[in-house]
């Protein structure tokens, strides 16, 4: 906290703001994952942190080294920049998996495979787990 | 003034992200699923991606910036990996 | 887009993203030039799908939209967990048939969906052209129908349609 005492207040008041903000919405977003019931409802709690938790303390941290420094730092925004594009991959590939596992496993609370009509041959997907294999292969295409 | 307010919003957001990372922590640890203990490393992986900006802010050192990008390349990479071996059971085919 | 130097935007945002990382100098200013030319052209070795946004103007609009959405959802769904976590049976799965059949849209779509807290992208069946998603928040189907049909995806379909 060597640099901290020349930062003037404007800068010190909007450090404080995104910085609480970014990490209490992370904080939530955990809190959401610990508490909510089934895996697809705390898909959903991370995306709070990954969102706007990061957006806050990036900009933060971007506010403060251009303070610090007088000078436009905005090398931070690269890991804004990265975890927007990734975290949707990590999200989708995660529930893809799920998704794939609950219906192998027969899990009645998922959507069958071909959801707008019902299932023709007397295996459904849920015991078929080649058939179901074979669908998650399509989005690749 | 400044300093102080600075000094105890850095503390607080510190002590903020330590609790979620030890949410996401038990959630990685209780599961029930493999699929929640994954969700809750990548959850892990992000906090404390974000607590090495935290600290950056707090120190005035622009390393942990590196220490930040690296941690969220690796947690991507390994959530990738953990949700590829989810769904088929092996990494690479 | 010629040969020689494919992708320009790519070359261009590779080079800043180098610049941003190394600091600049004109030597790090030419060694990133040379390997964001290299990447663009590793890039067209490999022959992505060649879609690209038609329109920019409403690709930022569609920006704009997006950052209001994610700033909404975020408050909305920050107060579900902190209020009424506890309480199930408002969440669920929901299929949307999409007419959206550009690669890169789709893309786009799947990262503004699952971006977005409270909405996430399940699984996308390009043979029916369904999409599964989950939403956290399910008390109104028709709305969530409107907002990715008439928000998201129409705007997508002007954008590289």
């Amino acid at each position: 906290m060597t640099l901290a005492a020349d930062l003037p207040l404007w800068a010190a008041l909007l450090i404080a703001f995104f910085l609480l903000i970014g990490a209490g919405l992370a904080l939530i977003g955990s809190f959401g994952l610990y508490r909510l019931r089934n895996f697809y409802d705390r898909i959903h709690a991370p995306t709070l942190g990954t969102s706007w938790g990061t957006a806050g303390i990036i900009l933060a941290s971007v506010i403060y080294f251009s303070v610090v420094e007088s000078r436009l730092v905005l090398h931070q925004l690269l890991i804004g920049v990265f975890v927007t594009a990734t975290t949707p991959v990590t999200l989708i590939l995660l529930s893809r998996a799920a998704l794939y596992r609950d219906r192998v496993a027969g899990n009645p609370d998922v959507p069958l495979l071909h959801p707008l009509t019902t299932p023709l041959r007397t295996s459904s997907p849920e015991n078929n787990p080649a058939a179901a294999h074979e669908n998650t292969d399509e989005i690749k295409e | 003034m400044s300093a102080t307010i600075l000094y105890w919003s850095v503390t607080l957001a510190q002590i903020a992200l330590g609790i979620a990372m030890i949410l996401a922590l038990i959630r990685m640890i209780k599961g029930p699923r493999a699929q929640d203990r994954v969700l809750g490393l990548d959850t892990l992986y992000s906090n404390g991606m974000l607590l090495m900006l935290v600290f950056g802010i707090g120190t005035g050192n622009s390393l942990y910036f590196e220490i930040s990008l690296i941690i969220g390349a690796l947690g991507f990479v390994a959530t990738v990996a953990l949700a590829k071996f989810l769904m088929r059971g092996e990494v690479i085919e | 887009m010629n040969s020689l130097f494919p992708y320009p935007l790519l070359t261009i945002s590779l080079l800043i993203t180098w610049l941003m990382l190394a600091g600049f100098s004109f030597g790090q200013f030419l060694l990133g030039t040379i390997i964001a030319i290299m990447a663009a052209r590793g890039l067209a070795a490999l022959h992505p799908c060649d879609s690209r946004p038609r329109h920019w103007r409403l690709l930022f609009r569609l920006a704009g939209i997006v950052f209001y959405d994610i700033v909404r959802s975020n408050i909305a769904v920050a107060q579900i967990i902190l209020h009424d976590g506890k309480k199930t049976g408002k969440s669920g799965f929901m299929t949307i048939p999409l007419e959206l059949r550009d690669p890169m849209g789709l893309a786009i779509l799947a990262v503004i969906i699952t971006g977005t807290p409270g909405t996430a992208w399940v699984d996308y069946n390009s043979a029916r052209s369904t999409l599964i998603l989950h939403v956290f928040d399910l008390i109104d189907e028709t709305a969530w129908v409107n907002l990715i049909k008439n928000r998201y995806e129409h705007l997508l379909r002007e954008i590289f349609e």
